[in-house]
């Protein structure tokens, strides 16, 4: 197939790009200790919080933006950036899905995320996140019920205060990097999930979440705690309407797992990537990290990843506890010019401590994406072992992948395997279902998805499903 | 049913068919024997649609539509069916999948709706038995990791699903031993009927042996030079091509 078939087929409108118009009530652009205060006073924080806030803001201060990533992006202008948006009248938040806005419900409807009956259908708790502050929360009484609490972080700051400030900021320290502490100073949302001992939480924990008012960065924190024998799975999916400025997110992202505890984290991502110049889309710079913390603990993060013009995320797990399990299934799909950095680190402290990484790339059009991956064994993770597979599939040849896996082994006993291959897009496979009757579409979303089936049987089955609709809209177009 | 006139074909500038002829009526079988590299698979290629062949003269009809003016699709979809010398592994995707999507592709140009799953599934399951075939490779990835001989008897499965006007197999019989030849040929076989016919390319008399051809051709450096009826190939088997081209020189 000539390239520039290739590059049309790949080409097609962000379809999920439209506004909301809600009243937000927004800080004027501009960052200092008192927009600070500002935030912390909204959301009605006790002073421990802002203190630490202030603490964070401090050393961000000192701190440098990373340069090192494979992405290239213009310097970033954190005062142009307003820190604080919410719908009018917070205190007069909805209670049930029916005082909800039609008009947010109706873009849960644009995006194929018709609440009401996912809801109800899954049998999903979902905690959706509008701008910064959580508009409805269901299942809220099943999961009390169970003993877990699931709730905005905002809500577990003034609720329970104790859990939070027994766990908030020891996975991430707030001097971690720059986006790490820019987020501990400012963040206004996000989940905060805490499982007792020896539950396993009755149901799938979701949160979507959306960027919305213009010129707004989202600063979200996500905190998940799992006691001994508790288990939970967590799916977070994101996307967001056209623009034309590029918008900052910079979330962090924490996961405690005790003794004998299982989190499952599950991202399906459909950020706008900009316009075929790039133009407009989400900048996503991420923390996200898994602290095995307790012996035997398992923590998985599988993510599909479609949206961003620029990505700079490596979902990571410290392994400390004897014979703790770190996995990461990982599918990154970059189109038109979008540049993606991404990656896991792995790090073996405990003995016999055990991680798996899958990661697949997807380039087309111009986009161009690295995997970035460490697995550092520490000298007393005696028989540690590692297994890597990294592919990269390229469609059309005006992209690239790139991988950079390296290796710190500080202890002989330990096994790490790696295994990569980089494949074009089989001119031959393309021709062999089109020589089937299959149109080069279905053909050429049937190769990728068969291409991602190893991370896509990772994710929670009804999700499974909506990440292969997403990765066929990502690479859908008009066939010339 | 198919008519090819005067088809020259060129591949990075270099010509591989030089001005083929070649008419097959419903019903019929036709063999296309030649030596390596004569254009065997360029012949198929280029009436499936494959990319990276240039039709620099001369015309390709079936049933009357122009093929040159038809997507890969639309002409597979219109019952015209490549079986590949070397069939493509695509990892991941079920072989059941592509057979139900290719399905579901032919009947939606009919104009008839999908084809419901227990129909489907039974479907599937004769046709496999017929080709000797469990129904574990049902649930693999296509082609992926199968030995030479299943990749073949895949193809044919294809074709009993698919059910194809015209099945072009290009090499259906090579890296098959003598049972699954066998297999293979009652699969084939099966295909014919007065509406259906068959273009199979073979560098050996034994599969005609099973599956008896109408006519013989055979195709060097680009041009038929000789056709005749199956005991041609019987001569070609115990005389090879020499003979042929100097016939053709001559
Ligand atoms: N992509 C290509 N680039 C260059 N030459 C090609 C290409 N494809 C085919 N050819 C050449 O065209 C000629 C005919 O090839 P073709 O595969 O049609 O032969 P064949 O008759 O099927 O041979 P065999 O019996 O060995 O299968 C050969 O010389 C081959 O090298
Ligand atoms: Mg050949």
């Amino acid at each position: 197939m000539a390239s520039e078939e290739m590059e049309q087929l790949v080409r097609r409108e962000y379809k999920q790009g439209f506004v909301t118009d809600i009243e937000s009530e927004t800080v004027p652009p501009g960052l200092d200790e008192s927009v600070i205060a500002f935030i912390s006073q909204k959301k009605g924080e006790p002073e421990w919080m802002l203190e630490w806030r202030l603490e964070a803001y401090r050393q961000w201060l000192k701190m440098t933006p990373p340069s090192w990533a494979h992405l290239d992006y213009p310097p970033i202008d954190y005062q142009a950036i307003s820190y604080f948006s919410a719908p009018k009248k917070p205190e007069d938040r909805p209670q049930s899905l029916d005082e909800v806005d039609p008009k947010l419900l109706e873009t849960y409807e644009k995006l194929g995320i018709p609440l009401h009956e996912r809801a109800a259908l899954a049998g999903v708790a979902v905690d959706a996140v509008f701008d910064s502050v959580s508009v409805t929360t269901t299942f809220k009484e099943k999961l009390f019920e169970a003993g877990v609490i699931f709730c905005s972080i905002s809500e577990a700051i003034r609720d329970y205060p104790e859990l939070v400030r027994q766990y908030l900021g020891t996975v991430v320290p707030r001097s971690d990097n720059y986006f790490a502490a820019l987020n501990s100073a400012v963040f206004t949302d996000g989940s905060f999930v805490y499982v007792p001992e020896g539950v396993t939480c009755p149901m799938e924990l979701s949160t979507y979440f959306r960027i919305n008012a213009a010129n707004t960065g989202q600063f979200e924190r996500t905190l998940i705690v799992c006691d001994n024998k508790a288990q939970v799975s967590y799916l977070e999916g994101c996307t967001a309407p056209m623009r034309d400025e590029n918008q900052l997110h910079a979330a962090v992202v924490e996961l405690v797992a005790l003794e004998d505890a299982y989190i499952k984290y599950s991202t399906v991502q459909n950020w706008y990537p900009g316009d075929e110049e790039g133009k407009g889309g989400i900048y996503n710079f991420v923390t996200k990290r898994g602290d095995c913390r307790g012996d035997r603990s398992r923590i998985s993060w599988t993510q599909v990843e479609t949206g961003s013009a620029i990505t700079w995320k490596y979902p990571s797990c410290m392994l400390r506890g004897k014979e703790s399990i770190g996995e990461f299934y990982s599918v990154a799909v970059t189109n038109g010019r979008q540049q993606a950095d991404t990656g896991t680190k792995m790090i073996h402290i405990g003995e016999g401590t055990r991680s798996t990484i899958v990661a697949k790339g997807i380039a087309a059009g111009r986009s161009d994406q690295a995997y970035r991956g460490l697995v550092k064994i520490g000298p007393r993770a005696k028989g540690a072992r590692n297994y890597t597979q990294c592919d990269s599939l390229l469609i059309g040849d005006q992209c690239g992948a790139h991988t950079f896996p390296y290796q710190e082994i500080g202890n002989s006993s330990a096994t790490v395997e790696h295994e990569a291959t980089t494949s074009k897009i089989a001119d031959d496979q393309l021709f062999y279902c089109r020589a089937r009757g299959i149109d080069e579409e279905d053909a050429v979303s049937m190769i990728v998805n068969g291409f991602c089936k190893d991370v896509f049987q990772e994710l929670p089955m009804e999700f499974a499903v909506e990440a292969e609709a997403l990765l066929n809209v990502t690479l859908e177009g008009s066939v010339g | 049913m198919l008519e090819v006139k005067d088809l020259h074909v060129t591949v990075e500038d270099k010509a591989i068919l030089k001005g083929l002829n070649l008419t097959v009526q419903p019903g019929e079988v036709h063999a296309i024997m030649g030596p390596n590299g004569a254009g065997k698979s360029t012949l198929s290629a280029v009436i499936a649609g494959k990319d990276g062949y240039e039709v620099t003269q001369g015309s390709i009809l079936f049933e009357g539509q122009d093929v040159l003016e038809m997507e890969i699709e639309e002409r597979a979809r219109a019952g015209l069916l490549l079986g590949f010398q070397y069939p493509i592994e695509i990892p991941g995707v079920k072989n059941i999948y592509l057979l139900k999507a290719a399905l579901n592709a032919a009947r939606e140009a009919r104009g008839e709706g999908e084809i419901p799953a227990p129909e489907f599934m039974k479907l599937v399951r004769e046709k496999s038995a017929e080709m000797q075939m469990d129904t574990s490779f049902l649930q693999r990835a296509v082609n992926e990791g199968f030995s030479g001989g299943e990749k073949k008897r895949n193809e044919i499965l294809q074709m009993l699903v698919l059910q194809p006007k015209l099945a072009m197999l290009d090499e259906i019989d090579s890296g098959l031993d003598i049972d699954a030849m066998k297999v293979v040929a009652k699969g084939v076989n099966s295909l014919r009927s007065a509406d259906r016919a068959i273009l199979l390319v073979t560098h050996y008399q034994r599969l005609l042996n099973h599956i008896e051809p109408d006519r013989v051709h055979v195709l060097v450096d680009g041009r038929i030079v000789k056709s005749g009826d199956k005991s041609l190939a019987l001569e070609l088997e115990s005389r090879g091509y020499d003979w042929v081209l100097e016939e053709s020189v001559a």
